[in-house]
């Protein structure tokens, strides 16, 4: 270890609320988790995707005391996790679940309180959620009569109604519109903002890229990646460039190191080869006519998702 | 929080929703209504006293002394004239002539006539209508409160599973607070129930003056069902409860709660069919599924000493610390399994 390490070691600590690590799990002999090891922040968004079947919500089940694994451990700010701190935490299962013949306020008061809140507060702060989540005005109604996506918003405000220092949702999007989307996403980014931590799973891999901070990708059971965004676009950005030139581009397929993945016309994408400088390129492309543009190419999330689940 | 903060928040959401349920008040208002009505209407329906009508005052003096509703009338055209109105039951004439209409007036004859004296030589301690009503009575009471609340038990954690509510509960609340707090919520609405019903009998049965001997043979009877219900209820919720975590949807509860049925019905039936032979009754009265009913039943009949019920008690005492155990275990273990059906095996195994 460096002394540099060891002086950001402490705030490094405080931020890393949750830290899963070499979780193994099987049902039977299919084993659904192999070594699975990430952390979660605190005030930060951490997406958790993989495609269906990968182990997001076996993992999530595990983190909440639903599921236990076979092997590995899961702390909570170093400390293990034993009831009292799971009722800080706050749930919102994959597969939808409320009492369909309890009022909305009703049953979110009750979660509320099972997580230790006395009524006074449980009743103010659904109070305050179901406004904020604009679902005030079915406070009263059975959740069986709500729309899904109404049904969702109440999901929501059961998961959050202890004002939870974690947050663990599986896949909190599916089911709403986009308008709901933003809603949510506004709470979830002013709980995080309030310091909470915040999991969430989804395989909308678009909207991950809009919102998280932090993002883990597993697959077939073991995390493929795990790091902030910005970084693992970083990390996984190939020597990939646009071109736009006036003239045909076509050029480019006799430039050393360079290997043509698109062309059409006056636009082409290519890859460059390790050691080769794209300034030289862009200087061959300058002594044929104008460039218009010459950009790096960032993968989306979706490439380096597939990239990495290879 | 504590497992008994847990236990109680679980306990009153389950009592909540129950007491708002429409089917549940209803069922029970009409059980009220039946209980005394069973009670009271047949001594309503009974008529009170046979209206008769008198020509000449001695005979009327022999027929009042009888507790017969006795009217005097000056002759017998409108004695004859009241009967066939329906004015009075019956009318006694000069002779003594009995007239009715269509059916011998037993009372009146009787109190005309010299009997001689009958002394039986073993008597029956109740009255054989009640020596039938009572222990049917008993019998289907328990029968019906531990199937019907049994299944509302299996229901609502099928509810919680099939909803997949229990993933927040179990994430934030001991399993064991779940199952507590709803076998104990349906015990006391279960037993609220019942000591409505027999309390509304009891008194149904008073105020309509029924025999005294007959209220005080029921009273044991049924103060020593109460708690024959309470533990032998309590022994049958645990076993609901377990089938319900074993169905994956509503709709196999009644698949996965065949053995607890049969637990219930089997012991109905039996207990119904030989409950005049004196020795199989004593075998059934400790058995912990039957004992709730037969044992007060042999109370009621007054076959059972004393010191009896208090061994029977402890052994469903025991039952019900046993079925907890394997209700607990089974609940557990299959409580979070929601691909299908689980298995009793798998559901006892685990993992």
């Amino acid at each position: 270890m460096t002394t540099v390490l060891n002086v950001e070691a402490p705030s490094l600590d405080e931020a890393t609320a949750l830290n899963v690590e070499a979780l193994d799990r099987s049902f039977g002999d299919r084993q659904v988790l192999k070594d699975v090891t990430f952390t979660v922040q605190s005030g930060r968004l951490t997406g958790f995707v993989g495609a269906n079947g990968a182990g997001k919500t076996t993992t999530m089940r595990i983190i909440l005391g639903v599921l236990d694994a076979d092997a590995g451990a899961v702390t909570w700010r170093g400390a293990p996790l034993t009831r009292p701190v799971r009722q800080r935490f706050g749930y919102m299962p994959e597969e939808r679940g409320l009492y369909p013949k309890m009022s909305v306020a009703e049953q979110v008061i009750y979660l509320g309180r099972l997580h230790g809140m006395s009524a006074a507060d449980a009743r103010r702060n659904t109070g305050t959620l179901l406004e904020r989540l604009d679902l005030a005005a079915r406070a009263d109604d059975h959740v069986e009569r709500l729309s899904l996506g109404n049904q969702q918003r109440a999901q929501i405000a059961a998961a959050l109604v202890h004002d939870p220092e974690l947050l663990v949702l599986d896949e909190p999007f599916s089911g709403l519109d986009p308008i709901a989307v933003d809603t949510v996403l506004a709470v979830l980014r002013e709980r995080a903002a309030a310091g909470a931590a915040v999991l969430f799973s989804s395989h909308q891999l678009d909207l991950v890229e809009r919102l998280c901070d932090d993002l883990v990708i597993i697959a077939d059971g073991t995390i493929r990646a795990a790091g902030a965004r910005a970084a693992l676009r970083e990390a996984y950005t190939l020597p990939r460039f646009r071109i736009e030139v006036d003239g045909d581009a076509g050029w480019l397929r006799d430039q050393p190191g360079v290997t043509l993945v698109d062309l059409d016309g006056r636009h082409a994408v290519f890859d460059l080869a390790t050691g080769v400088d794209d300034q030289q390129v862009l200087s061959a492309a300058l002594t044929r006519g104008p460039v218009r543009a010459f950009t790096p190419v960032r993968p989306t999330l979706a490439e380096i998702f597939r990239e990495v689940i290879q | 929080m504590t497992t008994f903060a847990a236990t109680r928040l679980v306990m009153a959401r389950e009592i909540k929703v129950k007491i708002r349920d429409k089917t549940f008040l209803f069922s029970t208002v009409f059980l009220l209504l039946f209980a005394v009505g069973g009670t009271v209407l047949p001594s309503l329906f009974d008529g009170g006293a046979t209206r008769v009508a008198v020509v000449g005052a001695p005979t009327a003096a022999v027929l009042e002394q009888a507790g017969l509703d006795v009217r005097t009338v000056p002759d017998e055209a409108t004695a004859e004239q009241l009967v066939r109105s329906g004015d009075v039951d019956a009318a006694v004439v000069d002779g003594p002539r009995v007239l009715a209409l269509d059916e011998t007036p037993g009372d009146v004859v009787g109190a005309l006539s010299t009997a001689p004296p009958v002394q039986l030589l073993d008597p029956d301690d109740v009255d054989p209508v009640a020596r039938f009503i009572v222990p049917f009575a008993i019998s289907f009471l328990f029968f019906m409160t531990t199937l019907l609340f049994g299944v509302q038990i299996a229901m609502s954690v099928t509810e919680e599973k099939q909803t997949r509510v229990v993933e927040i509960l179990v994430s934030s609340v001991p399993v064991r607070a779940l199952l507590i707090g709803k076998v104990a919520a349906m015990t006391l609405l279960a037993f609220g129930q019942l000591a409505l019903l027999l309390a509304a009998a009891v008194i149904g049965m008073r105020t309509a003056g029924v025999d005294t001997t007959l209220i005080s043979a029921v009273i044991p009877a049924v103060g020593w069902f109460l708690p024959f219900f309470l533990v032998g209820f309590v022994a049958l919720a645990a076993l609901w409860a377990a089938v319900g975590a074993l169905a994956a949807r509503q709709e196999d509860v009644n698949g996965t709660s065949t053995p607890v049925q049969m637990l219930i019905m089997i012991p109905f039936f039996v207990v119904l069919s030989v409950q005049s032979n004196e020795a199989a009754m004593t075998v059934l009265s400790y058995i912990p599924f039957s004992a709730p009913v037969a044992m007060p039943i042999r109370l009621f009949t007054g076959e059972a000493a004393p010191w009896e019920p208090v061994i029977a008690l402890l052994l469903l005492l025991l039952t019900a610390a046993a079925t907890l155990a394997v209700g607990a275990r089974i609940y557990q273990n299959s409580l979070l399994r929601t691909n299908g059906r689980t298995s009793l095996a798998t559901a006892w195994r685990n993992t």
